[in-house]
């Protein structure tokens, strides 16, 4: 059982591992087990462990108590009621949890090496040691994330940035649909020019929390393109969504080895967008820094540029995709889809300080994020959902248009009416190993140099344990890992191997 | 006679504007709109292209309904056209005003001072041509807060025109005045106030006016760029939306707010002019 280590990690005394001495009432319900003082079913016996877990973490000093403890181990099962609420007035669920987590953390910052963590606590006393703990991680977001039951919100009037693309509808509609309301925040969502200005705008923290592309919080963390400054990313918004459109005149260029000395737009440096793009090109042996010529427009400016034949085609979020069809300015070439079934694009994203310092609202926030996310993965809630965030405060689109993106039945501009409904998804879950491939891409185009610790900075920016524990809180469905391999356009990714995979495509920076 | 050259003037610039909306119109007329048949069509919005110029009408249309509620607030990215004009002179006013704080001093001492001014020369050579929306990302980054920064890049390029012109102001006033402030035993405060800032007030006030032109040109680019409110944030929202009607609108407003500035500033140089 895996409560079994809710011992006060803060206390010398306490034995974690719970080793042949220990004398906390689990080990010791456990020994008497062993030698068969009880006899019980198997169902019995977990609401007897569990009884004895509440109250040895409730009183911790009794562990010298313990036979008296788990004789009071009640025979009576509806003692232990489902509903979580305790027996022991003392102790909340909360508080339980509270427990799990730092004594994870706690075992984790000494390498599960029990008797340095013995030695430390004694040495500084639990509650220096607690202090100095809460001061490097971020202990009590941690846990807030985590509970059913959000306490107090430190914050209730946030501001969270946005730039009007449907990527961001989960964190744009929460608000015209009441999802932030559900949570008891006051939530301003403002729209924000371009990605640049979004970056600065949350170090600056004029934003709590904002609508941010994949790579950027990981860029930012590492203190590429911008100032290094801890961001989190627990949660992704979209999953897919994006496309190559061309200009009309190149209708007979579909080939890509045609398109040698095209320009093409992407919205930001730290992009899917641009990583897909430069990915896509290369595959079909174009060099994306010497063949083509890349450049940074924000999404509002890809149409006119198209139109003004600046451009030559853009890899970008929709609506502006379908806009340039709607405006008979361009055609879908490609959707993503087609290069990386799944890919993720933009994310919801905010600084560590905000996430330690307000830890009840970044749950809440959290948690409206996540719900709306899934909300608008619902194929039947889609329209619904183009009309709430066509108007002029969110992306200020002809309704038609946003309808054509969210419900995957569109004209391509080629004369087709394509139905594809996963042209956008919404998926909350921050996959490590997406992470991971970001990651090698930065570092097979330049943009990081050296060692890059994969795993670590994944797993650091990534809160994928916290997402997943939310969705199941939530009633969703969390994945099992937070790795899996990929396959795009027909070559695998392996995110146990990422140096070999940089290694292994023909056009690098490396 | 000057009167009824008044009168003809009017008349031939109503005229002017009333034949050049009237050829637009007429020439500009919007495609047949035909029914969409196919789901295809119906997908592409109808066989026509959408975007083209608009017609005086159209934007007639869209300026009456919105300024029949200039004032309106649907929240952080909705509000009305005069809200928006009202962010924009706040932040135009709050930057100007900062900036005749510094550089009408500064100006005043590198007028009187020959060595002031050979000193502060170079750097006033090479800061003054910087384009202000270039100092964008680096005040982003040092004052931490975009209101605060598109306040200091109407800052930084409305001083220049201000301090130069004082400057110059100072500089160039009559000699024979000075020496009769010196004779009359007048102090170098009571000299600058009573004497130097009359004589010098006309020039101070044509930079003053330049500098808000430059200062109103500046807010809309910088507004476009850092976003939230203000004029230049609802034409880029109207360009994000390809609407060029409004954009056309928001074109007018903001080449009639920044002419009612500049006429105040003449108004106010005309109050202090003065013939030898």
């Amino acid at each position: 059982m895996s409560n079994k280590s809710l011992g006060d990690p803060f206390n010398p005394e306490s034995d974690l591992q719970h080793g042949p001495a220990c004398n906390c009432p689990i080990c010791v319900f456990k020994r008497e087990e062993a030698e068969s003082r009880y006899e019980c079913t198997e169902s019995e016996m977990t609401e007897r462990l569990e009884r004895a877990v509440y109250e040895g973490t409730a009183t911790d000093s009794q562990y010298v108590d313990a036979d008296a403890s788990a004789d009071a181990a009640p025979a009576d099962p509806n003692a232990f009621r489902a509903d979580g609420s305790p027996d022991n007035p003392t102790e909340t669920p909360e508080t339980i949890i509270d427990r799990a987590i730092e004594s994870a953390v706690v075992r984790a910052v000494f390498g599960h090496n029990e008797a340095s963590r013995r030695n430390f606590m004694k040495m500084l006393g639990g509650g220096t040691a607690a202090s100095i703990l809460a001061s490097i991680f971020p202990m009590e977001a941690a846990k807030a994330a985590f509970k059913d039951k959000i306490g107090p919100l430190e914050k209730k009037k946030l501001k969270v940035g946005f730039v009007p693309i449907t990527c961001a509808t989960p964190i744009i509609m929460a608000h015209p649909m009441g999802f932030y309301d559900k949570y008891g925040l006051d939530v301003d969502v403002i729209k924000t020019a371009g990605w640049a200005v979004s970056r600065d705008k949350s170090i600056n923290k004029e934003y709590d929390a904002a609508h941010m592309l994949t790579p950027m919080p990981l860029a930012m963390t590492m203190g590429a393109g911008s100032t290094a400054m801890p961001f989190i990313m627990p949660a992704v918004e979209n999953i897919n969504g994006q496309a190559i459109v061309l200009h009309n005149k190149h209708k007979d260029k579909r080939d890509p080895k045609k398109w040698k000395g095209f320009k093409f737009g992407v919205p930001f440096e730290y992009s899917m967008h641009n990583f897909l793009l430069r990915y896509y090109v290369a595959e079909h042996g174009l060099d994306p820094d010497k063949d083509i010529q890349i450049r940074v427009v924000p999404p509002p400016e890809m149409v006119a540029n198209l139109r003004a034949e600046n451009l030559d085609g853009y890899l970008s979020p929709d609506p502006f995709n379908q806009r340039a069809v709607w405006e008979k300015v361009g055609f879908i070439h490609l959707l993503t889809k087609e290069i990386w079934q799944g890919h993720p694009c933009c994310a919801f994203a905010t600084s560590a300080e905000f996430a330690r310092e307000n830890p009840n609202s970044y749950g809440a926030l959290f948690r409206s994020i996540v719900d709306a996310t899934h909300f608008s993965s619902r194929a039947e809630n889609r329209k619904d959902i183009a009309k709430a965030i066509s108007p002029k405060n969110y992306l200020n689109q002809p309704v038609p248009v946003v309808e054509q993106v969210l419900t995957g039945r569109f004209a391509d501009g080629l004369g087709n009416v394509r139905n594809e409904p996963d042209r956008i998804d919404f998926d909350p879950f921050p996959w490590h190993s997406m992470a991971v491939w970001i990651l090698t891409q930065m570092k097979r185009w330049g943009y990081i140099k050296g060692d890059v610790d994969y795993k670590k900075i994944s797993e650091q920016v990534y809160l994928a344990a916290d997402c997943g524990k939310l969705m199941t809180d939530l009633g969703y469905e969390p994945p099992a890992k937070t790795y899996e391999n990929y396959t795009i356009m027909g070559k695998t990714f392996d995110y146990t191997k990422p140096e070999e995979y940089i290694e292994s495509f023909a056009i690098k920076r490396t | 006679m000057l009167s009824s050259l008044n009168v003809r003037a009017a008349l031939l610039s109503v005229v002017i504007l009333i034949v050049t909306l009237g050829v637009w119109e007429i020439a500009n007329q919007p495609p047949e709109v035909k029914e969409a048949k196919t789901e295809y069509e119906m997908l592409m919005g109808g066989s026509a292209p959408h975007a083209r110029v608009p017609n005086p009408s159209e934007i007639g249309t869209l300026a009456l309904a919105e300024l029949s509620d200039p004032f309106y607030d649907k929240g952080p990215n909705d509000k009305g056209i005069g809200l928006q004009l009202l962010y924009s002179i706040k932040r135009v006013m709050s930057g100007y005003f900062l900036a005749a704080l510094i550089a009408i001093p500064i100006g005043f001492m590198i007028g009187m001072s020959p060595l002031m001014h050979k000193a502060l020369d170079p750097f006033i050579q090479v800061l003054k041509p910087i384009s202000p929306l270039a100092w964008m990302p680096l005040a982003l980054f040092i004052l931490k807060d975009s209101e605060v920064s598109s306040v200091f890049v109407i800052f930084i390029c409305s001083i220049w025109p201000m301090l130069i012109n004082t400057a110059f102001g100072v500089g160039s006033v009559k000699k024979d005045w000075i020496n009769i402030a010196r004779t009359h035993e007048l102090s170098k405060l009571r000299t600058a106030v009573m004497v130097i800032l009359p004589a010098a007030a006309p020039t101070i006030l044509t930079g003053m006016r330049i500098s808000i032109g430059i200062a109103w040109l500046v807010i809309v680019a910088a507004e476009m760029l850092v976003g939230g409110t203000g004029i230049g944030y609802y034409v880029w929202n109207e360009w994000n939306n390809l609407d060029l009607t409004a954009v056309i609108f928001s074109i007018l407003m903001i080449g009639i707010v920044g002419m009612v500035l500049d006429l105040l500033l003449a108004k106010a140089t005309k109050m202090v002019q003065y013939v030898e």
